[in-house]
């Protein structure tokens, strides 16, 4: 085929890493076509990062060999890097330059002629609609925006092929929406070919193609919804009434045929392991025993994260104590286990945190949405103790957990944004130290560690450096940590950040059957899907809250004949709209 | 304060630097390397320096000076010239250190009775070496002069000073660097150990993940400086058995005095570093923050200057450098045999260096955490 833009005949890539070797790659082939975006799909250290370097040229591969628009990257790599822009999940903007000098320093260093840059510039500002912003500091820019000038730095030269790593992770979903109009725009009009790998599986939707990729092997190639089609009649909704979703998620996914359940709306949206009709289904006993409402079940149109689910998904061997006692819909004891007070934080002139009020309830999973660098996280370190207010007052459990006294801290579990365990220590180790930090010991920790390395599967990496473990087994590990001393509040900073759907799902799994056992959660997330998981969230936007309630509420605010059934990310734009109009509005 | 709390988290903090092969082996080979190296360069002593000599004489008394400058083991002639045109180009091209010109009529004279004249031509960049050789070069001439008039008869000089040196007796400038680079290297390892600590947590994320643990800043405090007192304390021990052993100063004095210095002095140091990774985010940052009071600390402590030849400022701001005191400990305890009473002046500044600087990262744990 002479019109591919990629061609890679059986590459394989080892790394070699503690005397072990590690096949990143093994035997893939694949083309892409010219003209095309296809979506480079997996869970993580799938190989993915390690395919578009092999593509760049940045990595040598073991064996096979890869073309670009006809070269052979291999001899020779610098020709195909004249003909390809790659932007690496973390680009190299430096922050103390002006995004202007940025494009500068781009343009020099792709040898960019004098005399063709100015051009560029305006069109790419236009496009990416940042022309605004050009003397402004890239530190200074939104996750959103710093992707755009990413985008538009890679894009200087208009290469023939585009490779994207990750481009759209932790950024706002308007920016999200306008990083894929542009890539859209750039192949439509300029017909370059473009791979981008995501964790996004509505995102793989939007690709012509998707190549899936697992364990460095090719799983499969198409288009995403030929990939989609044979699990049609195998997906459904359920709801039963009086039933919280969360408890009819936990049912169902430990119910034998079930091979995947997940929250969606109201109720919960499953794939059989087999094709059925929607009267066959055989709901277990639990739910059906009681006087509940009415049970629906409606067949729905599959999609390509079912395709990926389906084809990866080893039914969980989770085996939870199924102890689905508290089916009542009560909420427990209305007592608010949290409570924010007009909560501010500033650095300097900056707001990172304006006036935030808001309060969590016992046994409740309340969320904290927003893009990155909304203000969550500060919000949270707040929270926690780690960082001193501003103004405002907070308490946990009726106390400041920055003054209140140390045992406090025993009370809650925290698990941080990046993986924050301790690399050289080994899963072991870190266990035993932090539950001795806080302050378990003899009999009690031993079976405690027992529980941890039983529950979160880690029997196999028992000694293994926590550095080493697979991305997925890092965060149990970190999960297991901050539960070791069964805290009775649980503060989560974007668990799932990074994090493929799998091991997503498994670690709301966890999550939910926390709640339901009275452990009340805080979590905050970007992933706008994960909202549905939450009793209550609020959505925050450069430091202020744009809307608090119950998903249903969210989503309810953005219903309208466009959209009947709108989902939480248009909840999420719509609301960002109508603050903007606001917004304009005051000024004006 | 929980103990089992901080027992686990000092156990962690060896793990973590024991376990990694690289920053076990930092701990280990560079400290013993760097004492045997510097023990073995570090000196004042000047040794075979190549000299030039320029005799315009040819007398017997020239001739006889010379063999006593080819005696020394000071110094080794390297060129005889002839003329005074190649004088200049020698210690130019640093090829002889100095020039000794002796005048053509220096037989002539010493037989008069009067004196003979030598002229010396030193290179004076480097001059504490130049003023040394200078120094050797007297002290060679006075002999020559004794040995002389003894031969000749004459009793000429009325007075002869005989030098007795008390605690060095072979005036050895290794006997006075050596048990300060013990100081110096305990200083470095236990500062970089303690400076990264926290930085490494910090810029790792785990140092959020510890403080919303029940353990008290201070007992996080303890915890981290165990490590770094531990390191020291057995660092010290092996370099104290290289010095005596291999480099063979006597330790005169109370080995437990001298331990007692050891701790407070690392227990300063500990702060000191603590306080470093406190204000650090980076661990970049932590290294060049504890250079930046190592450098300073070493040369205003009386390491190879004395602080008296400093002007008063800066002699008040070596007050505040705990190795001032560990370096008149060290060298008390190996040279003049001093014990507990002599040395409780040094003994308490550290403590309270230690106290001050211990509280105020422990302050800093809590305050900088962004």
């Amino acid at each position: 085929m002479s019109d591919a833009a990629l061609k890679l005949s059986s590459v394989s890539k080892l790394f070699e890493s503690h005397g072990r070797v590690i096949k990143a790659l093994d035997d893939v082939s694949f083309e892409i076509q010219a003209g095309k975006v296809t979506g480079l799909i997996g869970p993580d250290g799938a190989g993915k990062t390690t395919l578009m370097r092999l593509i760049s040229g940045l990595l040598v591969p073991a064996s096979g060999a890869i073309e670009v628009v006809g070269i052979d990257v291999i001899s020779d790599p610098l020709a195909v890097q004249s003909q390809l822009g790659y932007m690496p999940q973390r680009f190299g903007l430096y922050d103390d330059l002006t995004v202007q000098q940025n494009l500068d320093l781009y343009a020099d260093l792709q040898n960019i002629a004098y005399k063709d840059r100015q051009p560029r510039f305006d069109q790419l500002m236009n496009m990416t609609g940042m022309s605004p912003f050009t003397k402004r500091l890239a530190g200074n820019l939104s996750g959103g925006m710093k992707q755009k000038l990413g985008l538009a730095c890679t894009l200087l030269r208009s290469p023939k092929l585009l490779i994207l790593d990750e481009p759209t992770v932790g950024v706002d979903p308007v920016s999200r929406r306008e990083l894929w109009e542009i890539i859209y725009q750039q192949v439509s009009q300029v017909g370059m070919s473009v791979l981008l790998s995501t964790a996004y599986m509505d995102e793989a939707e939007r690709c012509d193609e998707v190549v899936l990729l697992h364990e460095g092997k090719l799983l499969m190639q198409g288009k995403p919804k030929d990939l989609s089609q044979p699990l049609s009649g195998r997906t459904f909704h359920i709801s039963v009434e009086g039933v919280r979703h969360r408890t009819l998620q936990q049912v169902l996914s430990n119910a034998p045929d079930v091979l995947d359940a997940l929250i969606e709306g109201e109720g919960v949206r499953v794939v059989m392991e087999q094709v059925v009709d929607a009267k066959a289904i055989v709901l277990p006993q639990v739910l059906t025993q009681e006087t509940h409402g009415t049970v629906s079940i409606d067949p729905v149109k599959p999609r390509f994260e079912d395709a990926f689910i389906a084809r990866l998904k080893t039914k969980s061997t989770i085996t939870q104590q199924t102890t689905i006692a508290p089916l009542s819909v009560s909420s427990s004891a209305d007592k608010a286990v949290i409570s924010v007070d007009n909560l501010t934080r500033t650095f300097g002139e900056f707001i990172a945190v304006n006036k935030i009020s808001f309060n969590v309830k016992k046994g409740e999973v309340f969320g904290l949405l927003g893009a990155n660098g909304a203000g969550k996280s500060t919000a949270f370190r707040m929270l926690c103790g780690l960082l001193p207010v501003s103004s405002g007052k907070v308490s946990v459990a009726g106390l400041d957990l920055r003054v209140a006294a140390a045992d406090a801290r025993r009370r809650i579990g925290y698990m941080a944004q990046k993986f924050s365990l301790y690399s050289d220590l080994s899963v072991t180790q870190n266990l035993n130290f932090f539950s001795s930090a806080y302050g378990l010991s003899g009999k009690q920790q031993k079976q405690r560690l027992a529980w941890a390395i039983t529950t979160f599967e880690l029997e196999n990496y028992k000694n293994t450096n926590a550095g080493n473990l697979p991305l997925g087994y890092k965060q149990r590990l970190s999960f297991a940590a901050a539960l070791m001393h069964e805290p009775e509040i649980l503060f989560l900073d974007e668990p799932t950040s990074g994090v493929d759907p799998l091991a997503r799902r498994e670690f709301w799994e966890r999550t939910n059957h926390l709640a339901e056992m009275g452990v009340t959660i805080l979590v905050t997330t970007h992933f706008m899907d994960e909202a549905n998981y939450c009793d209550h969230l609020v959505i925050m936007e450069a430091g202020r809250i744009l809307a608090a309630g119950t998903p249903l509420d969210m989503k309810n605010l953005a219903r309208n004949d466009e959209q009947p059934d709108p989902s939480m990310e248009d909840a999420f734009i719509y609301l960002l709209n109508s603050n903007d109009q606001k917004h304009q509005a005051v000024i004006a | 304060m929980n103990i089992a709390q901080i027992i686990a988290l000092a156990k962690k903090e060896f793990l973590a630097l024991l376990r990694d092969s690289r920053s076990r082996m930092v701990l280990i080979a560079p400290p013993i390397f760097q004492m045997l190296i510097f023990g073995f360069a570090a000196s004042y002593d000047i040794n075979n320096v190549p000299i030039a000599v320029y005799n315009q004489d040819q007398g017997v008394a020239s001739r006889e000076y010379i063999s006593k400058l080819n005696g020394s083991p000071n110094f080794e002639i390297t060129t005889i010239i002839a003329k005074n045109a190649e004088i200049a180009p020698l210690i130019n091209n640093r090829e002889v250190l100095l020039v000794v010109n002796i005048e053509p009529n220096f037989s002539d004279h010493i037989a008069q009775g009067s004196s003979g004249g030598i002229q010396v031509i030193l290179d004076g960049r480097n001059s504490n070496t130049a003023s040394i050789a200078m120094n050797y070069l007297a002290t060679l001439s006075i002999a020559f002069n004794q040995k002389w008039n003894e031969d000749h008869g004459i009793t000429g000089t009325n007075v002869a000073l005989s030098g007795r040196y008390w605690f060095n007796e072979n005036l050895q400038s290794r006997w006075f660097i050596i048990p300060g680079i013990l100081g110096m290297l305990i200083l470095v390892v236990t500062l970089l150990v303690t400076a990264l600590s926290v930085a490494r947590e910090r810029e790792a994320g785990t140092f959020d993940q510890l403080l919303v643990t029940p353990m008290r800043p201070v007992e996080i405090l303890i915890g981290k400086a165990i490590p770094g007192i531990v390191v020291g304390i057995i660092e010290a021990t092996i370099i104290l058995v290289v010095i005596v052993q291999l480099f063979e100063i006597p330790l005169r004095g109370d080995i437990g005095a001298l331990y007692l210095g050891i701790v407070l002095f690392l227990l300063s140091a500990t702060g000191v570093g603590l306080m470093i990774s406190a204000i650090s985010v980076t661990q970049q940052q932590a290294i060049l923050g504890a250079f930046l009071f190592l450098v300073p600390a070493v040369i205003l402590s009386g390491f190879s200057t004395p602080i008296a030849n400093m002007p008063e400022v800066i002699q008040w701001l070596t007050y505040l450098n705990p190795l001032r005191y560990f370096l008149i400990i060290v060298r008390g305890v190996f040279l003049e045999g001093n014990s507990y009473g002599l040395l409780i002046d040094q003994y308490w500044p550290m403590l309270i260096i230690s106290i001050v600087s211990l509280m105020f990262s422990g302050w800093l744990f809590k305050h900088r955490m962004y």
